[in-house]
């Protein structure tokens, strides 16, 4: 257990596999609306970062890597979020 | 030893991995995606309740396995670049056919629910959620394709024992393209199958 730990890209599939299963169990469970949706975005942000921290191994590139591939992931989250919150509407 | 681990842990010096022609080509996917991705969600603005009422007729558990065999394959690609950096020839080619065998896996699980949408008749032209529903998988279908292409490639040179601590750019290139097809479905398989 402490082994799995130490390695960065262990513990990132852990938690994106948890991850998955709490965006499944919400779809499961019907979930719909602003909190909903809020909960859905950041699980994938979080994920997503994962991926491009410790699965892409950009965690300790040059700065404008990180910048231009987590700044896409807030780009893409930011639009869907103001998408779904104009259908709210 | 532990002179050089503590000396190594002190200066790491910023690296990207791979090759910078790659890191290019990932950034105009994700654009492409990107716009993708926007219009498929600002559309859906528009057409709220047929959106809602035909991402009930998708398979939220094929979407949720498919999710957990891109992530899987994802991290045996990474054990195969942590494998090249401490030269253990085996690991290397191991994990990348087992990250090969997950893309696989989810090529069959995609073909299976195509397989039941259109054998019930829906296309692109059904309706307009079904359009994005098509497009949108098959063109991140069709990334996976060349993802396992890569990496049949980097399997093949790593049994020839090309990867290793003295150079894994090659490996680290098509990781991290690889990468950017898993990155794209954990947004994509949110968005698509369960956000409402």
């Amino acid at each position: 257990m402490v082994n799995l730990l130490k390695n960065p890209a262990h513990r990132a599939w852990v938690v994106l596999i948890i991850a998955t299963g709490i965006t499944w169990y919400l779809g499961e469970v019907g979930a719909a609306g602003t909190m909903a949706i809020v909960a859905m975005l950041v699980i994938a942000f979080i994920k997503g970062r994962l991926v491009i921290l410790d699965f892409m191994e950009l965690r300790e590139a040059p700065l404008m890597w990180r910048v231009l591939l987590e700044g896409w992931l807030i780009l893409v989250s930011s639009l869907i979020l103001l998408a779904y919150w104009i259908s709210l509407k | 030893m532990t002179d050089l681990v503590i000396a190594t842990h002190e200066t790491k010096p910023k690296r990207l991995p791979g090759d910078l022609a790659i890191w290019f080509f990932i950034m105009a996917e994700l654009v492409a995606f990107a716009v993708f991705f926007s219009a498929y969600a600002f559309t859906r603005a528009k057409h709220v309740e047929l959106f809602n009422l035909y991402q009930q007729t998708l398979d939220r558990n094929l979407g949720a396995l498919n999710t957990v065999l891109l992530i899987t394959g994802s991290w045996f690609i990474v054990l195969a670049v942590q494998a090249a950096h401490r030269d253990d020839q085996k690991a290397i080619s191991r994990n990348i056919l087992l990250g090969f065998l997950c893309g696989g896996g989810f090529l069959v699980v995609k073909v299976i629910e195509y397989a039941e949408k259109f054998g019930a008749g829906i296309s692109m032209s059904t309706n307009t959620f079904y359009m994005f529903y098509i497009s949108l998988t098959f063109f991140h279908f069709m990334h996976v394709i060349l993802g396992m292409v890569i990496l049949a490639v980097l399997w093949f040179q790593s049994r020839k024992g090309v990867y290793g601590s003295h150079d894994a750019n090659g490996l680290e290139s098509g990781a991290a393209y690889w990468h950017m097809v898993d990155l794209l479905w954990i947004v994509l398989f949110p968005l698509v199958y369960v956000m409402r």
